[in-house]
């Protein structure tokens, strides 16, 4: 069979800390096979010499947090054929979307020794709030597993094996015992989609929510359980108030448990 | 010589320790209860040694602890947190591998996971009726599940009965137990008190009678026999906990009930409830290819009715809301399992209770069905779910 011409991937980093893209290195025995199957063209981490666009699939880590951002992306989108977004960054504007509840101008005058240096976007968000996004891969980093998986099925036009439901199901899939049942732990796993394979749990800590909220997030029931745990107010919003705080349903809760 | 069902014998831990050396020496990976992340989980053991001694389970509506209790019990606790769910129907099985040939596939590898027989040890009467579910549902005719039977057909059961109930368990109400009905190869019941630690024990099928042929056992006075017939009746007198008699009929009534809604109010659709019971069999079945494209493999994965994906058809997910979801498993599981397969779908254990993380209770629901019935708002239709009402659910 002739060989299919290979496609090429750019990957794209935005304000991030690299380490999604980083998964894509970490793939280590996979990673020959990524490079027999796309023609890697566009990836400062790993290559010499970035080739031009246009580019079949962009993986796209990293929030929008500048106005240098938000023209880059733009940019982005119009070279890319497939845009995928990696990470809680990228699909939910991250940790540093922290800023997003406070004045972002009083964290510039406290953290930076020349705060006049700092240009910077009162919030932080996420690609699919400026351009349209084909794919959104969460995580914090994402699972390289998936990355692979979303890659295998967009490099062979189907539809990825991501679940959006519990890491509930693949914590009890894996065998751990619940944290929260048998140990009082507060775990975030009920309303946080699955992903990581039960990270947390499985050293007997609660889950912090790297995947974001699931489909259905029963948030305020699990706050009110929270709540029977012992935790106040301010833990409460603190839970929800971590890599991804600023989705949707992770900021709505929080909001209710002060600001 | 065998000695088949009436014959009672007694021996003590070290026979026991033999008994689980015998059967790893045939062959077998032995499953028992074991501690692990502060509960009793089920995994390989390789002697007693391995067991739960002195531990005791605090089984309530979203709260499990452990209590020592310092007594030398081996089977002192209730269930473990997950049943044998796991090792007959494992959350992941590959169905097949697949290679490109031409413009089609061709199949390389049908299941087959190549586990070693299995022998459970310390299976409860709720749990033998678990497994009497499972039979059902994959040894139909017309549909029958191969690896599940290879494993089911193979494994040796060891049933051990239970001396108390916990907080969550309301088998008696389902008729399942605590009494070990038949269906094992050999039924212990352990009793521990300051002057002994012996297990009475009798076979329930030809391979348990031809173990015990291979221990050295007594026979036990008419006063132990009498000890250990007692206890079920005292773990039954412990229940408090009880399922409805009525709860199919109540249950195919109350489609429109407005209580649904109030459960949708505290249920997560985390789907824990699914995962730990020992009678929720769903599975999804997923293609992966790798990335040329050339090896494909077919997945067989645990799947729950929780999850939105569960109810996916053309045109949507059916189950959009949480009332609509925890509906359909509580009426599959305890009303219209009948219909399908002839037996409740529930058999009482209580795991769903215990695992829920905020404690909905499945026979508590049952009552506050029973009771809104009459104030339902039949035919309303607030359930009644299209795909297109995607927005509202929650
Ligand atoms: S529905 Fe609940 S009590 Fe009934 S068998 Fe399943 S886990 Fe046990
Ligand atoms: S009933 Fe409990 S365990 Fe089941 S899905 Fe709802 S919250 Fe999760």
């Amino acid at each position: 069979m002739a060989p299919r011409k290979r496609p090429k991937l750019a990957v794209w980093k935005f304000s991030s800390c690299d380490g999604c893209q980083l998964s894509l290195l970490d793939c280590e025995e996979d990673l020959l096979a990524i490079s027999e199957a796309v023609d890697i063209s566009y990836f400062l981490e790993a290559t010499r010499k970035p080739a031009k666009g246009p580019y079949d699939i962009s993986l796209v880590e990293g929030s929008i947090a500048t106005a240098h951002d938000v023209e880059t992306i733009r940019q982005v989108r119009r070279q890319s054929r497939t845009l995928i977004t990696i990470g809680a960054c990228a699909t939910a504007g991250g940790v540093q979307a922290l800023r997003n509840f406070k004045n972002v101008k009083s964290f510039i005058s406290r953290v930076y020794a020349h705060p006049e240096f700092i240009e910077t976007l009162d919030q932080s968000s996420p690609i699919s709030d400026l351009v349209a996004v084909d794919f959104e891969l969460r995580g914090c980093p994402v699972n390289k597993a998936q990355l692979l998986e979303v890659l295998s099925a967009t490099l062979n036009g189907r539809k990825p094996n991501v679940h959006k439901h519990a890491e509930c199901i693949e914590c009890k899939m894996r065998g751990n015992v619940c944290v929260t049942v048998a140990k009082g732990e507060p775990c975030l796993g009920p309303v946080v989609q699955a992903g990581c394979g039960g990270l947390c749990p499985s050293v007997g800590r609660g889950c912090f929510g790297c995947f974001g909220p699931t489909e259905t997030p029963n948030t305020a029931a699990l706050a009110e359980k929270f709540a029977a745990l012992g935790l106040d107010p301010r833990d409460i919003q603190r839970q929800f108030r971590g890599l991804n705080a600023n989705a949707e349903a992770f900021r709505k809760e929080s909001e209710r448990h002060g600001n | 010589m065998t000695r088949i069902s009436g014959t009672k014998v007694v021996f003590g831990r070290p026979e026991l320790d033999r008994l689980i050396a015998l059967l790893r020496a045939d062959g077998y990976r032995v499953i028992g209860p074991c501690i692990a992340d502060g509960a009793v989980v089920y995994d390989e053991v390789t002697s007693t040694e391995d067991l739960p001694e002195g531990w005791r389970d605090d089984s309530q509506p979203g709260r499990y602890r452990l209590d020592a209790t310092g007594d030398g019990e081996l089977f002192g606790y209730g269930l473990g947190a997950q049943g044998w769910k796991r090792f007959l129907y494992p959350p992941r099985q590959m169905l097949f591998r697949a290679e490109k040939a031409g413009r089609g596939f061709r199949i390389q590898q049908r299941d087959d996971d190549g586990t070693p027989p299995l022998a459970f040890l310390g299976v409860r009467a709720c749990e033998l009726a678990a497994i009497g579910v499972f039979d059902r549902v994959f040894h139909q005719k017309g549909f029958e599940e191969p690896g599940y039977l290879r494993r089911r057909t193979d494994a040796l059961v060891i049933a051990v009965e239970c001396a108390r109930a916990a907080d969550s368990c309301f088998c008696v109400s389902m008729h399942t137990g605590p009494a070990l009905p038949a269906g094992y190869d050999l039924r212990l019941n352990e009793v521990v008190d300051g002057t002994r630690h012996v297990f009475v024990a009798e076979a329930g099928s030809e391979r348990g009678a031809a173990l015990l042929d291979r221990l050295s056992v007594d026979v036990p006075p008419p006063a132990l026999v009498a000890e250990a017939a007692g206890q079920a009746e005292a773990a039954s007198r412990q229940q408090r906990r009880r399922m409805d008699p009525d709860v199919a009929g109540i249950l195919a009534r109350s489609l429109e009930s407005n209580h649904w809604e109030e459960v949708a109010k505290r249920c997560l659709t985390c789907g824990n409830c699914t995962m730990v019971c020992p009678t929720c069999f769903c599975t999804t079945v997923e293609d992966v290819t790798d990335l040329s494209g050339n090896n494909a493999e077919r997945w067989r994965t645990w799947d729950s009715c929780f999850t939105i994906d569960y109810s996916h058809i053309a045109g949507g997910a059916l189950r959009q809301k949480a009332s609509s979801r925890y509906r359909q498993w509580m009426t599959h599981k305890l009303s219209t399992w009948h219909q399908q397969f002839g037996v409740s779908g529930c058999v009482g254990c209580g795991r769903c209770i215990t695992w829920c993380p905020v404690g909905i209770d499945i026979t508590e629901e049952a009552a506050a069905l029973a009771q809104a019935e009459g104030t339902s708002a039949a035919g309303q239709g607030h359930l009644a779910e299209s795909p297109g009402d995607a927005g509202q659910g929650r």
